[in-house]
């Protein structure tokens, strides 16, 4: 699978689910990929450098969101 | 004037303990007055708006605080912990409050001029307010506002050569004894260790791709001062596999009082004349010490690592000479199910440079299978319980072995499979039923 087909992947099936919920974890992420962790990483990595995902952290968990949904962005005074 | 009324932090401050609502009040004091000129970048009075908003919690019952979010420098995806108020009309100085971890160095050795430059630092750019350490060993920077974190991480890159910690799911910044640096106990170079994995794994400790947190720590010995086998999925304690060397002489020296016990630790009372037989030997675990008339002996195939007679009498006994360490898995605090102490993995394993049947034949394949198979928020102890130890031992390779299990019959989770017995699980019931009747 080339990155372009694993960011299609991700952004389409997090776009589906965007009415529930905007923050997933990693393993829900590979899971849509379809790739091992280890081989899934490399490409959630590259989608977090361009823009396409963000972090999102409590301290002691991590998710990914798609950047710029879920209500973090307005509610914390950070648009 | 204080900027909010504290009464009940002010009755904190009577009480017998050194006190944090002090220390507060004095970095408050001293951001008001600003005697050396800074520049501050964020509200000079934030301090006083913590105090304020630590007041109201008292005063409501309930935290004010809201925690999490989207905050963080670019491309690591921990190191800083979202923190706002929920009264940011009331408290100002506190809207923005996050924290910033920094990763600390080995053993925790400072220059005076390196505490100096991160005081300075967050005093221009943060709140002032500093906790050393976390728990997981980092120095943590308590509040700072969204615009100031690239900028903290700008400088602490650029101008100390320092990085950002560990937070989320990541792999958390290992954290080590003072090892060899400065204790004869250590049985391998805690911090050479620490420090090479910190640098292998940064992609771990970064990019977040773990079910839940991770923690490496190092422990030079079974003494386990920075407790790797209670709070690390993967501790790795110093041992040795020969015997332990004895002076002869010394213990003499200690039974005959020239030399006190614990390094002369308990000298603030007298104690008395130092026993052998009651204060070591009778307090051995595995009763593996006597003495055969002047000669101290020891059973060393029975002797557990206790450290207690080595403790007592550090100059007449000392770590044996071939030495290693053992890994555990599993160690946490109890969120989800319960306090865990680490499992026995690893025996006994050489630590040498470049370390790759560390990292190759424990760690990686330890990783592989919990990143498959881990729940979300379901740290390696949990899974190991939940999916049984002998799960991790063919995940990793390793063949169960005896030092395994605490007890015969205690920790039954290793089991044999089919394929593993002559014959299998099928009998001829004829065959049996020559030997034994129904």
């Amino acid at each position: 699978m080339d990155y372009e087909e694993a960011k299609d992947l991700v952004v389409a099936g997090l776009t589906k689910k965007l009415k529930n919920k905007s923050k997933f974890y990693f393993n829900d992420l590979a899971k849509l990929i379809g790739e091992k962790p280890r081989a899934a990483k490399k490409y959630v990595n590259q989608m977090v450098v361009e823009g396409v995902l963000e972090y999102w952290s409590s301290g002691s968990t991590s998710m990914y969101g798609l950047c710029g949904t879920g209500k973090q962005a307005g509610a914390e005074h950070e648009e | 004037m204080a900027k909010h009324e504290t009464p009940m932090l002010d009755q904190l401050e009577t009480g017998p303990w050194p006190s944090f609502v002090s220390d507060l009040k004095q970095e408050a004091a001293s951001r008001a007055k600003n005697e050396n000129n800074i520049e501050y970048q964020i509200p000079q009075d934030v301090v006083e708006d913590l105090i304020g908003i630590m007041e109201l919690s008292y005063e409501h019952g309930r935290t004010h605080w809201k925690h999490g979010g989207i905050v963080g420098v670019f491309g690591y995806g921990g190191g800083v912990i979202g923190r706002y108020c929920d009264q940011p009309e009331k408290f100002p100085g506190v809207a923005h409050f996050h924290t910033m971890r920094v990763s600390q160095p080995a053993g925790k050795f400072y220059t005076t001029k390196y505490l100096e430059s991160i005081c300075e630092l967050w005093e221009r750019r943060g709140s002032g307010v500093t906790n050393m350490h976390g728990s997981t060993g980092d120095i943590i920077f308590l509040g700072t506002t969204t615009p100031q974190l690239e900028e903290v991480f700008y400088e602490l890159t650029h101008n100390l050569n320092q990085d950002l910690g560990g937070s989320g799911s990541n792999l958390r910044t290992p954290s080590d004894c003072i090892g060899q640096a400065r204790c004869e106990y250590a049985c391998f170079d805690t911090q050479a260790l620490c420090h090479d994995l910190t640098n292998e794994y940064q992609d771990e400790l970064h990019r977040p791709a773990f079910p839940y947190k991770f923690k490496f720590k190092f422990d030079g010995c079974p003494n386990c001062c920075v407790a790797s086998i209670a709070r690390a999925d993967l501790s790795f304690i110093g041992t040795w596999r020969d015997d332990i060397r004895i002076d002869q002489e010394a213990v003499q020296a200690y039974i005959g009082g020239e030399i006190m016990p614990n390094a002369n630790a308990h000298s603030g009372r007298d104690w008395g004349a130092f026993d052998i037989e009651k204060e070591v030997i009778g307090l051995c675990p595995t009763n593996c010490m006597w003495m055969d008339g002047k000669e101290l002996k020891i059973d060393n195939r029975e002797c557990t690592r206790c450290m207690h007679c080595i403790n007592v009498m550090p100059r007449a006994l000392r770590i044996g000479n071939d030495r290693g360490c053992s890994i555990l898995a599993g160690a946490k605090a109890p969120i989800l199910d319960g306090a865990q102490m680490g499992s026995l993995i690893v025996p006994f394993i050489k630590v040498e440079e470049p370390y790759d049947e560390i990292k190759e034949k424990v760690i990686e394949p330890i990783w592989d299978w919990w990143m498959e198979e881990g729940k979300n928020r379901e740290r390696l102890g949990e899974l190991m319980k939940r999916q049984g130890f002998q799960r991790l031992l063919e995940a990793t390779g390793f063949d169960p072995d005896p030092r395994m299990v605490q007890e015969p019959r205690t920790n039954p989770y290793i089991f044999w499979k089919e394929d593993e017995v002559p014959g299998g699980f099928e009998r001829d019931i004829n065959e049996f039923r020559k030997y034994h009747q129904r």
